[in-house]
């Protein structure tokens, strides 16, 4: 009798559970080993003495980090600027979609791949290209203000330009995947739908209105939401490398992650860097938990949980 | 004639001249580049940086491939971590995703929750690098660059709607007819997870390769950069790249043209890649669709 019921025994939870051993392992150090560290923020850490060697300190880390300029800047700047992101991300790149999608297949192989290829550079390659555009001795956009007869302007102390700058330089980078995205959502739309609305005479804008924008709605509005979800977050190569750590830019430029990388990094300031850190991942947290349930609320099929 | 002229529409050339004009927007910032590095630096003194320099010089070039010690030890690291880190972390990923596409697994739940918490949670920067330096003792050792990016719940995520897709039914003849769960995995699910496993492993060879983060927190030694750090340091301190070009003992460093030199160590660093990422550009595009369909 054993062995036949073990043969009919279909699942052997065990050994699946030890094929997912070496991934879920590497979660545990990588991943959840960090999170016990988020202690760091209530403590004076030193190095020598370790994170449970070093004191308590309670509140006084958040204390510093938010009776500091740092606080209100960092935050101002992350949230302003990923929503300057999104608006003119998605805005533009749904745009972008609906004319590729009205020029048809064979025409836009060329665009496609030529939009889509900076999303394969690094932000330390994107870097070279700015610094040749902006550099203030020789940068080319000075060479072609000079052709009119306008004064060089010292781009990388100048912070006023940097909101436009950074916004031109996210729509660069990331324009080609999200048109592709929206396009390939397009593409699914059924063909019929815009024969027997031209059939009764809608014009092309029409079909784009009444057709296309509202079969790409749902799309929109989740990648919106998981956008929200991580507004709190930046991407640190894009403000660490374009600006070139320059300081007269902070103002303008700095962001949670890099304060948090500079604090630990450069100026020592390991309990300042702990507090923002914690600061960041709580609130991170409760907004991604929260876009998750408003995904799933509109489309369940694409919440994480 | 008046068939041909009628095809033509008027709100298509606006539509091509559109995008025209915006792919060579996006075009000419990386021609400056290429196009500097081809210029002598006594041009550059005089007019800047110029899309056509009056004379193409590949000096710069020259320079770099004097010495290029340091350009060929990164690209021997950057290949190693990438090749190493891409391998291992496809085969625990494909391993983890398999069992948690399994809808008889009993620990599904649970072990989903393990993994997905982390893109909702994470300690932040401090602790991270607290524990990678003080307590694992991984500054300046190769293996930092490849660990922490082994497992990304990002890609398990995304492996395991691609497995999902698979006829899950043949697991259960197969374990009929005896096989066990490994056998099943590689004989059965491993052939079939073939185009997955090509998506999947173009993007996370992708971020290893074009990875600066882990470098930029964790290796200071010369012989442990990889490209898009050397790449950074190039370009954060001139200094560095002069140090590099005049270990031979022929060049005066007064003579290196750094500013050519700096772009054409970015080609002769990123270049590469870069011909071949777009090939590649079909298996992206089927990971987006994809990802965009599953979160």
């Amino acid at each position: 009798m054993q062995p036949i019921r073990r043969r009919y025994s279909l699942t052997n939870n065990f050994t699946l559970l030890l094929m997912g051993a070496p991934a879920l392992l590497l979660l545990l150090v990588f991943n959840y080993l960090p999170m016990m560290g988020i202690v760091i923020a209530f403590k004076d850490f030193h190095f020598d003495k370790g994170i449970w060697g070093s004191d308590w300190v309670g509140l006084k880390n958040f204390e510093f980090f938010f009776t500091s300029d740092n606080a209100w800047r960092v935050t101002r700047n992350t949230l302003l600027l990923n929503a300057a992101f999104i608006v003119t991300g998605t805005s533009l790149t749904v745009i972008l979609a609906l004319m590729l999608f009205e020029l048809g297949q064979r025409a836009v192989k060329l665009y496609q791949t030529i939009l889509f290829f900076p999303y394969f550079l690094s932000w330390v390659v994107v870097s070279y290209s700015v610094y040749a555009l902006l550099s203030g001795d020789y940068g080319a956009v000075n060479g072609l203000l000079g052709h009119f007869g306008i004064e060089p302007v010292l781009w990388y102390s100048e912070p006023k330009y940097w909101v436009g700058i950074l916004i031109f330089a996210n729509f660069w980078k990331f324009g080609g995947y999200y048109m592709l995205l929206f396009y390939t959502n397009l593409m699914g739309i059924d063909t019929s739908l815009y024969e027997a609305a031209a059939i009764d005479g809608a014009s092309k804008l029409q079909q784009v209105r009444h057709i296309s924008i509202p079969m790409l709605t749902p799309l929109i509005i989740m990648l919106t939401l998981l956008s929200i979800g991580r507004i709190f977050y930046s991407d640190f190569g894009m403000f660490y490398f374009l600006p070139k750590d320059s300081g007269a830019l902070y103002p303008v430029t700095d962001v949670i992650d890099t304060y948090v990388y500079r604090a630990l990094r450069n100026t020592g300031e390991i309990g300042m860097a702990a507090a923002s850190g914690f600061y960041q991942s709580v609130v991170g947290f409760v907004l991604i938990f929260a876009s998750n349930l408003l995904v799933k609320k509109t489309n369940p099929e694409n919440a994480i949980f | 004639m008046t068939l041909h002229k009628t095809r033509i529409n008027p709100a298509h050339i606006v539509l091509h001249v559109a995008f025209l004009i915006l792919c060579v927007a996006f075009i000419i910032p990386l021609l400056y580049i290429v196009s500097i590095s081809f210029t002598s630096d006594i041009e550059i003194a005089n007019n800047g940086y110029l899309l056509f320099p009056k004379k193409i010089t590949t000096m710069a070039y020259s320079y770099m491939f004097r010495t290029p010690v340091q350009l060929v030890r990164s690209y021997g690291v950057s290949g190693l971590v990438t090749v190493g880190g891409t391998m291992l972390s496809l085969f625990f990923t494909t391993l983890l995703s398999y069992t948690l596409a399994r809808q008889d697994y009993k620990f599904r739940r649970p072990v989903s929750f393990f993994v997905f918490f982390t893109m909702l949670f994470n300690g932040g920067l401090v602790p991270t690098y607290i524990l990678m330096t003080r307590y694992l003792h991984l500054k300046n050792n190769l293996l930092v660059l490849i660990l922490p990016y082994l497992v990304n719940a990002w890609f398990v995520l995304l492996m395991r709607s691609f497995i999902s897709t698979l006829p899950l039914s043949l697991v259960e003849s197969a374990k009929i007819d005896g096989a066990g769960e490994w056998r099943t995995f590689f004989s059965i699910i491993l052939p079939l997870a073939k185009p997955a496993l090509a998506a999947v492993g173009l993007m996370i060879a992708f971020n290893y390769w074009n990875d600066w983060w882990l470098s930029l927190l964790y290796i200071d030694e010369d012989k442990l950069i990889p490209l898009q750090y050397l790449l950074y340091r190039t370009m954060s301190n001139i200094m560095y790249l002069t140090q590099q070009l005049s270990t031979s003992v022929s060049v005066n460093i007064k003579d290196i043209p750094t500013e050519s030199a700096r772009m054409a160590m970015c080609i002769l660093a990123a270049g590469p890649m870069l011909i071949v990422f777009p090939f590649f550009q079909k298996h992206f595009v089927r990971g987006i669709t994809v990802g965009a369909i599953k979160g």
